[in-house]
C-alpha cells in the first residue's frame, strides 16, 4: 500500500475535472476576514485573516502551518464559505465561487468536504455512525438505500467493520474511531479536495499515525487533494507537498516541503523549525529562538507583522508591509521578508539569492 | 541519597454504581532530590491519576486509593485536612495544562501570589507582595510591577503559565508536580517555557515529577523517563537510554508512531488497535492484544519487573528476545 502521489498530478483524467491538470484545483486571492470586537474601542476588528492568497494545485497536499491565532482556522472556513469572506476571492477548477458566472456555495462544498479536529463534537450524538456517513449522499439526492449502501462501504474503506461500528454512537466510539467516522463522511460524496483542520491534532501518538496512514491511503485511492492545517511541524513535513506557513492574519511563506525545511527564508518560519524539541537528550536547545508570544491581531504592528520578535527587524519593517511575492508553480518558494527583497533598503537586503 | 519521593505499589480505582474504572494498577517509583522524572504516556494512560494522587487531589468518595505514597518522609495517604493544607503548596505543588481554568479569574495575579505566600509563610502583605514581584521576575515576565495587577484573561497564554509556574514556586516547594504544562502553549511559546522550567528546576533544586503525551517534551527535560500504559509502568530508565534502545514493544511502538523527519515514502509503523478498556481487570500483559511480539505466555500473568541492565525496567518477558526490525 504504498500511496504517496508524487509531484506531477496523477495522470488518471477525473472525469469531474473540467479545468485540465494544469488549472489549479483552487486559487484563493486576497482573502480577507475582519471579525468586529465587540467590547474594546469602536470599529476595532479582528484581523484574523488579512489578505490571504495562494494555490492549490491539482493532487497535492499543502500544508498551512502557523501558531493559535494566526488564521488558520478561519481560512479554513473560507474556503468553505462557512463564513463569508470581507473580501477577496477565491476560484475552484477555473471557476470564481458565489460570483456571476461562477459556482455556487453548494456545487463548492459538494467537492470540498472539511474534517475538524474535535471529532465528537462534529458528529451528532444522537444519531447512529451509519447515519451521519449516509446524511450527505441522502440530501444531495441518492436514494435511502443507495447512501446507506455507499455509506457502509465507505466505513469499510476507512477501517471499521460497518455491522460493529455501523449501528453505534458517537460516544460508544474512541477519538481514533471517530475520527475516522468523520473521514468517512467527508469522502462519501465523493469531494475532490478535502480540508483536514487539525483533524490529527487530538489525537493520541499511536493513534495519530494510524489515521495519517490512512489519510495517505484515501488520498491515492480517491484522487484527492488535501488542505492539510495543523500546529505539529512533523506532521506537516511527513504529509505536505508544499508548506504555507501563516503569522498574524497573513502568508509568510509558501513553498515546496524539504525548501521550507532545510531552507527557510523568512525569520519567522527559522524560529517556528527551531522550536521544534530536539528529540534528542544530549543536544537539548539551551536558548529559546525568539522571545515572548505572538502580539494581539486586534492591533497588528504596522508593517511587518512579525518585526516585534524578529531578530533583523529595522526601520524600513516598521514602515512598509513586505510582500510575498508572485509563485509561478510548484517549486516556487517566496517569503514576505524585507531580507529577500533586494529593493527593500534593509540592511541584509543584498547579497542573498 | 534519600529519595523525595517513594511511591510503592500505587492503584487508584473510580468506583460509581455503574462501573469501577482501574486508572492505576499497581505504581512503584522513587525520584530523588533534584531529579527530573518524566511520565509518558497517552491519553487514559493513568499519568495524570498517578499524579494527582500525590497530592491527594482525586475525589476522595469515587477514587480509592491502596498502596503508600512519601513526600519528603510524610504519609501522603495518611494526613488529614489540616495536613494536606500544609502539603499543598508548601511541601509540594502543581502546574497544570490549562492556565486559564487554574488560576482564579476573579483576582489578580499579585493577589494570588500574596495569598499563598502569606497562608504558608505569613509575613506581612508588604513583604508578600515584593515577593511576588521578584517570582514574577525570576519566570521572566516582562513589565513584573504592572503584570501584578493584571488578571489573567488579560494575559496571554505564555505569560499565563509562566504566572502560573511564578505562584508554584512561591513558597519553595522541593517537589514540583507538572501535568502538560507545555501542552496548550503555541511552538515558539512551549520551548521558552520549557528552558524556563528547566534552568529554575536547576537552580532550585527541586524534585520534579512531569507528565507528557509528547516524546519530544520528555527528551528536553527529562533526566529519566517512566512510561505508562493502561495504568502500569512498563518500562522506566534514563532518558536517552530509553529513546536510544527501548526495552518494551510498547515504548518502540511509540517512538516509531511518533513522526519525526521519518522517510515520506513509506507507511509510518503505527501500533494497530487501541488502548484496552480499564473497567475490565487486565490478567495478562495489558499491551500483549496490539503487541507483534506476544507469546500466549504473555497473556498468562502481569509481566514481572525485569531488569536488563543497571537502571533500566521493562515489564515484558521477551525483553531478551530478538526484536523485529522496526523503521
Amino acid at each position: 500500500m504504498n500511496m504517496l502521489s508524487p509531484m506531477p498530478p496523477p495522470p488518471v483524467q477525473d472525469p469531474r475535472d473540467r479545468g485540465g491538470p494544469a488549472q489549479p484545483l483552487m486559487i484563493a486571492r486576497d482573502l480577507k476576514k475582519h471579525f468586529p470586537v465587540k467590547s474594546g474601542p469602536k470599529g476595532a476588528v479582528v484581523r484574523a485573516v488579512d489578505g490571504v492568497s495562494f494555490t492549490l494545485f491539482k493532487g497535492e497536499t499543502l500544508g498551512i502551518v502557523g501558531e493559535s491565532g494566526c488564521g488558520k482556522s478561519t481560512l479554513a472556513r473560507l474556503l468553505l464559505h462557512l463564513i463569508e469572506p470581507d473580501g477577496g476571492e477565491i476560484v475552484f477548477d477555473g471557476d470564481p465561487v458565489a460570483a456571476p458566472r461562477g459556482i455556487t456555495v453548494n456545487a463548492l462544498r459538494r467537492q470540498v468536504q472539511m474534517v475538524f479536529q474535535d471529532s465528537y463534537s462534529s458528529l451528532n450524538p444522537r444519531m447512529p455512525v451509519r447515519d451521519s456517513v449516509a446524511f450527505g449522499p441522502y440530501v444531495h439526492g441518492k436514494s435511502r438505500a443507495v447512501a446507506r449502501e455507499v455509506a457502509r462501504e465507505m466505513l469499510l474503506k476507512v477501517g471499521l467493520n460497518p455491522d460493529l461500528f455501523g449501528p453505534r454512537y458517537p460516544h460508544e466510539l474512541s477519538g481514533g474511531q471517530k475520527q475516522r467516522v468523520n473521514i468517512a463522511r467527508a469522502l462519501v460524496i465523493e469531494p475532490r479536495m478535502v480540508i483536514l483542520d487539525e483533524a490529527v491534532s487530538a489525537l493520541d501518538k499511536s493513534v495519530e499515525a494510524q489515521v495519517l496512514n490512512l489519510l495517505r491511503a484515501l488520498k491515492a485511492g480517491f484522487n484527492l487533494t488535501y488542505l492539510f492545517i495543523s500546529h505539529d511541524l512533523n506532521v506537516v513535513r511527513y504529509i505536505s507537498d508544499r508548506v504555507l506557513v501563516m503569522y498574524l492574519g497573513s502568508v509568510v511563506e509558501l513553498g515546496p516541503v524539504e525548501r521550507i525545511f532545510t531552507r527557510p527564508l523568512h525569520p519567522y518560519t527559522v524560529a517556528l523549525l527551531g522550536s521544534r524539541p530536539s528529540m534528542d537528550p544530549a543536544h537539548r536547545i539551551e536558548e529559546p529562538p525568539i522571545t515572548g508570544d505572538p502580539p494581539s491581531p486586534i492591533n497588528p504592528p504596522s508593517g511587518c507583522r512579525f518585526r516585534t520578535r524578529c531578530p533583523f527587524a529595522e526601520a524600513v519593517c516598521a514602515a512598509r508591509a513586505p510582500v510575498l511575492g508572485d509563485w509561478l508553480d510548484r517549486e516556487s518558494h517566496v517569503a514576505a521578508c524585507h531580507i529577500h527583497d533586494p529593493e527593500s533598503g534593509h540592511s541584509r537586503a543584498h547579497g542573498v539569492s | 541519597m534519600v529519595p523525595l519521593v517513594e511511591v510503592n505499589d500505587l492503584t487508584v480505582r473510580f468506583v460509581t454504581r455503574e462501573m469501577t474504572v482501574h486508572a492505576v494498577n499497581g505504581v512503584t517509583f522513587s525520584v530523588s532530590p533534584g531529579e527530573v522524572l518524566c511520565i509518558l504516556g497517552e491519553s487514559g494512560s493513568g499519568k495524570s491519576v498517578t499524579l494527582r494522587a500525590l497530592m491527594r487531589l482525586l475525589p476522595p468518595r469515587r477514587a480509592q486509593i491502596t498502596g503508600s505514597i512519601r513526600v519528603d518522609g510524610e504519609d501522603v495517604l495518611a494526613l488529614d485536612a489540616k495536613g494536606l493544607r500544609h502539603l499543598r503548596g508548601g511541601l509540594v505543588s502543581m502546574i497544570f495544562q490549562e492556565p486559564m481554568t487554574a488560576l482564579d479569574p476573579v483576582y489578580t495575579i499579585g493577589h494570588q501570589i500574596v495569598e499563598t505566600i502569606r497562608e504558608h509563610k505569613g509575613g506581612t502583605h508588604a513583604a508578600a507582595r515584593a515577593r511576588a514581584l521578584e517570582l514574577l521576575e525570576l519566570v521572566k515576565i516582562p513589565s513584573p510591577e504592572r503584570r501584578l495587577d493584571n488578571y489573567p484573561h488579560e494575559l496571554s497564554g505564555g505569560l499565563r503559565q509562566r504566572a502560573m509556574i511564578a505562584m508554584a514556586l512561591s513558597c519553595g516547594p522541593r517537589l514540583l508536580l507538572a501535568d502538560e504544562p507545555t501542552t496548550a502553549l503555541d511552538a515558539t511559546v512551549q520551548i521558552q517555557v520549557l528552558i524556563l522550567l528547566r534552568r529554575l528546576q536547576k537552580e532550585l533544586g527541586m524534585g520534579t515529577i512531569f507528565v507528557t503525551h509528547d516524546l519530544g517534551v520528555a527528551s528536553e527535560i527529562a533526566d529519566r523517563i517512566a512510561v505508562m500504559y493502561a495504568g502500569r509502568i512498563v518500562e522506566e530508565g534514563p532518558v536517552a537510554d530509553v529513546l536510544a534502545a527501548p526495552l518494551h514493544p510498547y515504548t518502540r511502538g511509540l517512538l516509531a508512531s511518533t513522526v519525526h523527519g521519518q522517510s515520506r515514502d513509506h507507511d509510518i509503523d503505527a501500533i494497530p488497535g487501541s488502548p484496552p478498556d480499564l473497567r475490565i481487570v487486565p490478567t495478562g500483559c495489558a499491551f500483549a492484544p496490539r503487541c507483534g511480539m506476544a507469546i500466549p505466555q504473555c497473556r498468562a500473568g502481569i509481566p514481572e519487573e525485569r531488569h536488563p541492565s543497571p537502571g533500566r525496567m521493562a515489564r515484558c518477558i521477551r525483553v531478551d528476545a530478538p526484536v523485529p526490525a522496526y523503521a
